[in-house]
């Protein structure tokens, strides 16, 4: 079946996205490309404006269960916060193969789109699951702050994690690619986007506990088998921004070895 | 001492400790601060490209016994340290709570005797798991020689414990470390086993029985000091799996840290790295793809090729297995296929359901084609162009790990 095809536009949150699905569903046409405010790009495809509904957003969130089986919503839910380049028409087709060929769909694991949407879902749980560890707070009056610069929008799959693992503290964790901050309190959260972070320098305890890490960090490693190599190619360079080891301070209080 | 000092020079002594890994149990969040998570989690890396995860100290660096292979030796001119269990637990928490660490590894070198040891390890744990109310990773070694029901309260604290059983014979240990014994280590890693299984029964039993070391055990050896052979630290390697189920066994290549004649020269010495690699390689293959250490090594090639890996290695000593046709060999049959892991066998078995794989399909699948392509066949058919004899293949199976080997290897590879 040949759908007429259109260019959809919308706020672009995942609500907005599912109304996108219900719509163009309603309408039988096929989103030739998606375009957010924020993206400049023209397209010469007939527009489509979306507003974002709840209600037909639920509908369609509702049937990626029962349509697609727990794998294929968790594709969906999860691709969304990839960075694969255009991955709202990665989602379009894989959703309509999907409603198509029912949840045997996840087995196709050789189907094209199949494989684009499971490989960039890896590399979001495989990068969420390296800034579990690469993720460094400063205790700034008692609040945890910390910074990260990630590819994909990995605070939703990091924000179980610290919650659970820091019941007692305030925490900030700011993503400064996507420009979004994770709080945590109390067991309450929230995902809110923040134009401008910055950490307040450092003072008091928090200097020592940073000097003591460093020195801790060059002190364990074994001069006769030195190997950077192999410490990139299991924490590339672009991590090191924000890792405490890698940065430096004005001298602590701490008797320098 | 300032606590900067001890932490030098605490963790300078620790260092050589390998068994160093935060996996094997899941404990979500609670009351207190923490939490665990059974893949385990690297934190840094070391500029010798080891994983930092745990924060790895020795208590104290003092010690009655005298190991030639040892940094930490009696005889050894080092500077001596000893944390205080207070100092300890602010530390751990310090840096636990800015995320650089999953937990603490703590070992110490044997101080007065094993028991004392021992105890001061668990005040100190104790202090962090009760007052601080720490719910992270805690790594303990088990002192030889301790008190089984020191060793017994150590285990209830900790997530892992370990022993290390230094080298790989009884000679060997005996020549280097006069003051300790093979039985004396086999010991508490008999009564840790025994332990974990027996709680694991009452927790059956019981939901909120006390649990015994619930990450397991682990232990390490120094390979490349002693002269023993890559299938006699396998077997034996095995023979831990089997016997006193371990999670895992470390190998560490020995690095010169002494100047004893019963030791390689520390001049000109350097550390097996490679053989450390093929060994590793060697002990996935027991772990995860069901090989016996007997299939990988036998009397005529007591050790592993450095060339390529052992699983490589394997397969052409095995041509009659080969080739294997992906649309219906099983799972076990798959994982023996070079470039083919666990997880593309899996992958492979579920996207078969839908339809018969093509080697495209394949590689979208992750499998390494380079070296799988000599051993399947997909639908009856080799990869098109691809001609075989077992000399060619392992010509090219060597050539694709040079790059990958450390600068020094020999730069020819004779023609066979």
């Amino acid at each position: 079946m040949d759908w007429p095809k259109c260019s959809y536009h919308y706020d672009g949150s995942f609500a907005g996205f599912l109304t996108c699905v219900f719509t163009a569903y309603a309408h039988k046409e096929e989103p030739a490309c998606f375009l957010t405010p924020e993206d400049g790009r023209l397209s010469l495809w007939p527009a489509r404006v979306v507003d974002t509904d709840d209600a037909k957003a639920r509908r369609v969130y509702r049937s990626l269960g029962p349509k697609l089986g727990a794998e294929g919503k968790r594709l969906v839910v999860q691709g969304f916060l990839t960075c694969l380049p255009e991955r709202e028409l990665a989602l379009w087709a894989f959703l309509r193969l999907g409603y198509d060929r029912g949840p045997g769909v996840t087995r196709d694991l050789t189907h094209p789109q199949v494989a684009a949407l499971t490989q960039a879902v890896g590399h979001l749980t495989r990068e969420a699951h390296l800034f579990k560890g690469f993720v460094r707070f400063s205790d700034q009056n008692g609040v945890l702050a910390g910074e990260i610069a990630p590819k994909n929008r990995v605070l939703p799959l990091l924000r179980p994690h610290f919650a659970a693992r820091y019941p007692g503290e305030n925490l900030v964790l700011y993503d400064q690619t996507h420009r979004e901050a994770l709080f945590c309190q109390g067991g309450r959260w929230a995902i809110l986007p923040l134009e401008d972070f910055t950490l307040s320098p450092a003072a008091g305890a928090e200097l020592d506990f940073r000097a003591l890490w460093r020195q801790f960090y060059r002190t364990i490693s074994i001069e006769g088998r030195y190997n950077p190599r192999c410490r990139m190619t299991h924490m590339p360079k672009r991590f090191w921004g924000n890792l405490t080891e890698f940065g430096e301070d004005a001298p602590s209080s701490l008797k320098n070895v | 001492m300032e606590l900067l000092d001890k932490l030098t020079i605490l963790a300078d002594a620790a260092k050589y400790d390998a068994a160093c890994t935060s996996s094997g149990v899941d404990r979500g969040g609670g009351k207190g601060l923490g939490s665990t998570m059974a893949a385990g989690c690297c934190h840094s890396f070391s500029a010798d490209g080891r994983c930092i995860s745990l924060l790895k100290v020795l208590y104290t660096n003092r010690c009655i016994y005298d190991c030639a292979y040892c940094v930490n030796r009696r005889s050894n001119d080092l500077p001596r340290a000893a944390f205080t269990p207070r100092e300890l637990a602010e530390l751990t928490i310090g840096f636990y709570r800015r995320n650089y660490i999953e937990g603490l590894f703590l070992s110490s070198a044997v101080w007065v005797s094993p028991d004392r040891t021992t105890e001061e390890m668990i005040s100190a744990l104790t202090l962090l798991r009760q007052e601080y109310g720490f719910r992270g990773y805690i790594h303990a070694k088990a002192i030889p020689g301790a008190d089984p029901a020191l060793t017994e309260r150590l285990g209830l604290l900790a997530d892992r414990l370990s022993v290390n059983i230094e080298l790989p014979s009884q000679a060997s240990l005996e020549k280097l470390c006069p003051d300790k014994e093979k039985k004396a280590i086999l010991a508490p890693m008999a009564q840790i086993r025994d332990g974990i299984v027996h709680s694991k029964g009452e927790l059956v039993k019981y939901r909120h029985a006390p649990k015994f070391a619930p990450a397991g055990q682990s232990t390490q050896m120094i390979i490349g000091a002693t002269p023993e052979s890559d299938k006699h630290i396998l077997t034996l390697t095995q023979g831990l799996y089997d016997k006193y189920k371990l999670k895992r066994v470390f190998f560490s290549a020995y690095m010169p840290v002494s100047n004893s004649p019963l030791l390689p020269a520390r001049r000109d010495f350097t550390p097996p790295l490679l053989r450390e690699h093929r060994l590793y390689q060697a002990d996935w293959l027991l772990r995860f793809y069901r090989f016996r250490a007997e299939e990988l090594l036998d009397e005529s090639s007591p050790n592993l090729d450095t060339r390529v890996d052992p699983k490589c290695a394997w397969a052409l000593r095995h041509m009659e297995r080969f080739p294997v046709e992906v649309n219906r060999a099983d799972y076990e049959t798959l994982l023996r296929v070079p470039g083919i892991g666990v997880v593309s066998a899996r992958r492979i078995l579920t996207a078969r359901r839908v339809g018969p794989l093509t080697f495209s399909g394949l590689k979208t699948l992750g499998v390494v084609l380079k070296r799988a392509q000599y051993f399947i066949t997909c639908s009856g058919k080799m990869l098109e162009g691809l001609r075989v004899n077992p000399d060619g293949v392992l010509r090219h199976l060597a050539a694709l790990e040079q790059p990958a080997l450390m600068a020094d290897q020999p730069e020819q590879l004779s023609l066979f």
